[in-house]
């Protein structure tokens, strides 16, 4: 089926995503925005609760992180921008109208990259960025005595700062998409302006996907898709969507403009509203404030606090020497991305073996550690950077061994003690001199004396097993190769 | 105690306050006992707050004992009933906030609280300051203390007509398209709806958020400027308020206008003004003259005619927004007898809202709608620039612009109720400079039938000195300020 699609017509999708942003106060009162796990309408007052005679004013703080999306989307910043109404009734939205913005948006005209694994990179437009507010939240309830359904408004999202992230329709397989969404939600979390979790509703994707045939430029009737809550979801959904649109055009007939939304646990769209019902929002700027006029200082300060994005660092990791896998891995998170550099800055000597050390020692033990547990994250280690390379230059200067090495790590996590204190304390430095290591050998080549036949019979991998009985009774602080060496002297003697 | 202390204008009132001659608690009283006396007859409050009054009175008495007093402290106000008020009722009017007892003051209130002012009921107005004469309001219609068969004008009619009738020495109205400004001059008043942003309008309820201003009506000059340096100055609750620093708005009382420069905009002499009207404006441009300021009657503003046309699309419109609130989910009135939420939410706002309220609605959806936007609104927009281009450009010439400000005296009830439009053109010369921003006030110069005329003046922008400056001098010279309608 897919196949068929993908031969016969070209999907296309473009991505509507609406994003928390992590302020600390709503988009137009002082509001605390960290209404997570409190209960129902704690964080509220006049002004988001929409009373009679309350006016908005413009959280400063969310002009900035709307401003450092868009220059991190390659946006253009609007100097002049304004706010709009967007009338429409719904018991969610508690003015009757939700302050957006409609002509004048504050960022337009970027582009974000995306590669889906073993494709080329392609550029997907972003045709705008633009701020409004988040409206209440319903909680549908069925009275137990009667059977008959109610709802309930929990105002303590309302006028949470909330972003429209509007992408070209650019993208044409549900893989792009994904990918789009993953590589966005990795930008807004790297600048720090939202949690852009999914699964937790501050990050929600609506998408546009229609088909035509291959090799055509026209646009096909394009079908808007909701109520997808994961990236999977979109994916899945798109997925249905180019097949059940090929079905239908197909056998002739003609898709219908109309909002769908995903059903999950079936795994279908299904018709929501035709475009016939859908809402004239009759949006006229907003009498009660006034044009928003970005300065040039304004939008270089807010240029000023982004951090090296994600491709960038990629770019930096490659070209360090690093593989497509290790520079990608490093860089998926901003705390992982940091924290690395910080390690190879604080190994000493060369810094070839520093960038493949720092990234052996971030994807393997660091990397595990933070897998050990779920919810950890990197945050949480109590290795810092330096620490992390004190450890990794003792393992290479060869007072301990990579086994050793390992093991101290382990117990810095515990104890959050430096590797020299941890070493010392428990003498756990290498043991490479001949003499301390003799004694070893031989009590190995008595305790294993089929081994010890095996290899003066010629088989060389007999070593190994002698090897292994050293390292253990030397609890892994012997230097391999000094032990090799001794073995071999002993057995040929 | 004095007698009848309620005639007193709230700068004498000061004074005798001040002089410890009269004490806030009595002259309180004297307000609430006037209330009492004549309120069936005028119904200019739509809630009444005595124990409120009383306490607040006290209060204001402590303040003259400590020393702290200011020139509103221990004074009886009327404010209109969409000024937001903690813990009183507030309806703007309408039936659909029957029940509303917000939970916040709104900045207006909060400066007269802060000044010491007591607040002896909520005024009566049009529902949602939508109309020019009270009738449209669901708490009955106010009646004009200069003839009780008359509308008082409006919307904020109870705010004029309390004070003119003795039930409070000053009020605050608010503005949207001469709102203040039309009640004042019918009631014999002095009315002042001062620029666009140089009052709060946090804590209003809104009607059209561009229009939309809150000023002080008063028995003479001297007290709508005490009142406006009360309640102006930059509040961060709202975006549009203005962060200029207010001068001292008393200090232009007194000064002399000789020089001033008058522009009288030929636009404004049309067919529908009373005859009696244009005598007594004719004879105040002659006082100006004596004054020695100097008048010109050959100022065009060709745009005029089209100002009605530009707040008949910019004030609905933005109404129909600032109305979607009223669903009764959250407060006010709420009719659940439907059989779905939206069935509710339907019937709720067909039985809150009263005809007018739903005229404009409709009017202003229409105006916005997907089609009919670029037609309407931003023309009207357009238009409302071009409006403004004239005013500034008269303001190259002129110190002020004088009108009239209404081209009738006060009509009888019912006489208009039935045709939108005739009720639309009383406001004829008070939307332009509403539709501009501009700041304009209404004051009696004379009588005509009897019956009040009030003359306009309009200032530049955050000018009000100007204004004011002007208007004291024309009330000096005319010789009529506190004249209170015979009520018995």
């Amino acid at each position: 089926m897919t196949t068929a699609v993908a031969t016969e017509f070209e999907t296309v999708i473009g991505l509507e995503v609406h994003c928390q942003l992590i302020t600390r106060s709503k988009m137009f009162c002082g509001c605390s925005t960290a209404y997570s796990g409190a209960a129902p309408n704690t964080h509220v007052c006049p002004v988001c609760m929409g009373m009679p005679g309350v006016l908005p004013v413009i959280n400063e703080q969310a002009i900035e992180y709307i401003a450092m999306t868009g220059l991190a989307l390659n946006c253009h910043i609007a100097e002049f921008s304004k706010f709009d109404r967007k009338n429409y009734h719904y018991p969610d939205l508690m003015k009757g109208y939700q302050v957006s913005q409609y002509d004048l948006p504050v960022c337009k005209d970027g582009w974000l990259e995306i590669q889906v694994e073993g494709e080329a990179p392609r550029r997907i437009g972003i045709t705008r960025v633009h701020m409004e507010e988040d409206t209440a939240r319903l909680l549908h309830r069925v009275d137990a005595a009667t059977g008959e359904g109610y709802s309930l408004v929990d105002v303590n999202r309302s006028g949470t700062p909330l972003m429209e992230i509007v992408s070209e329709p650019d993208m044409r397989t549900p893989a792009e998409a994904r990918d789009y969404l993953v590589r966005l939600r990795q930008i807004l979390r790297y600048i720090g302006v939202s949690d852009a979790n999914m699964e937790e509703g501050n990050f929600r994707c609506d998408a546009n996907v229609s088909l035509r045939p291959r090799g055509t430029a026209a646009f096909g009737t394009k079908v808007e898709i909701k109520n997808m809550n994961s990236f999977r979801a979109v994916h899945d959904a798109l997925a249905f969507e180019e097949i059940r649109q090929a079905a239908v055009l197909r056998e002739g007939g003609k898709i219908v403009q109309e909002t769908r939304g995903w059903v999950d646990e079936r795994q279908v769209t299904v018709s929501q509203r035709s475009k016939e019902e859908a809402n004239d929002y009759r949006y006229f700027p907003e009498p009660d404030l006034p044009p928003l006029e970005l300065s040039r200082e304004f939008v270089e300060r807010a240029r000023a606090r982004l951090p090296e994005l994600p491709a960038a660092r990629r770019e930096r990791l490659l070209g360090l020497g690093l593989s497509e896998h290790e520079a990608a891995t490093l860089t998926e998170t901003r705390e992982r991305a940091e924290y690395y550099d910080a390690v190879v800055a604080a190994i000493p000597g060369d810094r070839a073996r520093a960038i493949k050390l720092g990234a052996n020692w971030v994807l393997g033990e660091v990397g595990r550690w933070v897998n050990a547990a779920p919810g950890r994250t990197l945050a949480a280690l109590p290795v810092t950077p330096a620490a992390l390379a004190e450890l990794i230059a003792m393992a290479e200067s060869a007072a301990i061994t990579g086994a050793v090495a390992k093991e101290v790590f382990e117990k810095m996590t515990e104890s959050g003690e430096s590797a020299t204190v941890i070493v010392e304390r428990a003498g756990l430095a290498q043991m490479g001199g001949s003499g301390e290591l003799e004694g070893f050998v031989r009590k190995a080549i008595e305790a294993n004396p089929k081994a010890a036949a095996d290899f003066r019979s010629g088989k060389e991998a007999a070593l190994n097993s002698l090897m292994g009985a050293v390292m253990k009774e030397t609890r892994g602080r012997a230097n391999p190769d000094a032990v090799r060496d001794l073995l071999r002297k002993e057995l040929s003697e | 105690m004095m007698a009848e202390a309620w005639r007193l204008t709230a700068h004498e009132a000061h004074e005798r306050l001040r002089a410890r001659e009269l004490s806030s608690v009595e002259l309180t009283r004297s307000v609430l006992e006037r209330i009492e006396a004549v309120e069936p007859k005028v119904n200019a409050y739509i809630t009444r707050t005595p124990e409120l009054a009383l306490e607040q009175a006290r209060e204001a008495d402590a303040r003259f004992a400590s020393g702290t007093a200011t020139p509103l402290t221990g004074i009886p106000v009327a404010v209109k009933d969409l000024i937001v008020t903690k813990g009183v009722r507030t309806t703007a009017g309408s039936r659909i906030l029957e029940n509303f007892i917000p939970p916040y003051d709104s900045h207006v209130y909060e400066q007269l609280r802060r000044a010491g002012a007591v607040m002896v009921g909520k005024a009566n107005m049009d529902e949602f300051a939508m109309g020019s004469s009270t009738e449209h309001s669901a708490y009955g219609v106010s009646h004009n203390p200069w003839n009780l068969d008359l509308v008082p004008g409006g919307s904020s009619g109870g705010s004029a007509a309390a004070v003119a009738a003795g039930e409070a020495l000053v009020s605050l109205g608010s503005d949207t398209g001469g709102s203040i400004r039309q009640p004042a001059s019918l009631t014999g008043m002095v009315g002042f709806d001062p620029t666009y942003g140089r009052v709060s309008r946090f804590g209003i309820v809104a009607f059209g958020s561009s229009l939309d201003q809150v000023g002080p009506i008063g028995r003479d000059v001297e007290d709508v400027a005490t009142m406006l340096d009360c309640i102006s100055g930059h509040d961060p609750r709202d975006s549009t308020s203005n962060p200029e620093p207010l001068p001292d708005l008393r200090a232009y009382l007194g000064q002399d206008v000789r020089g001033m420069k008058i522009g009288v905009p030929r636009e404004y002499f049309i067919a529908g003004m009373e005859p009696g009207v244009k005598d007594r404006i004719d004879e105040a441009l002659k006082l100006f003259e004596e004054l020695g300021c100097e008048v010109d009657t050959s100022l065009s503003l060709p745009s005029t005619e089209h100002a009605l046309a530009v707040y008949y699309i910019i004030a609905p419109s933005e109404a129909s927004a600032n109305l979607a609130r009223y669903d009764g989910v959250k407060y006010g009135f709420s009719d659940r007898t439907g059989a779905s939420m939206w069935e509710n939410m339907e019937q709720t706002r067909a039985g809150g809202f009263g005809n007018e309220v739903k005229r404009r609605i409709m009017l202003g959806t229409y105006a916005l709608s997907a089609g009919y936007y670029d037609a309407y609104y931003l023309k009207a927009q357009k238009v409302r620039t071009v409006i403004n281009r004239e005013f500034q450009a008269a303001f190259e010439k002129y110190d002020v612009i004088v009108t009239p400000t209404s081209p009738t005296v006060a009509f009888p009830i019912g006489a208009k109720v039935d045709d939108p439009f005739a009720m639309y053109l009383n406001d004829v010369y008070t939307l332009p400079a509403s539709v501009a921003g501009l700041p304009g006030l209404s004051l009696p110069c004379g009588l005509s039938e009897g019956l009040p005329v009030g003359l306009q003046i309009i200032g530049n922008f955050f000018d009000e000195g100007r204004i004011l400056r002007a208007a004291y001098a024309f009330e000096s010279a005319l010789g009529w300020s506190n004249r209170l309608p015979d009520l018995a």
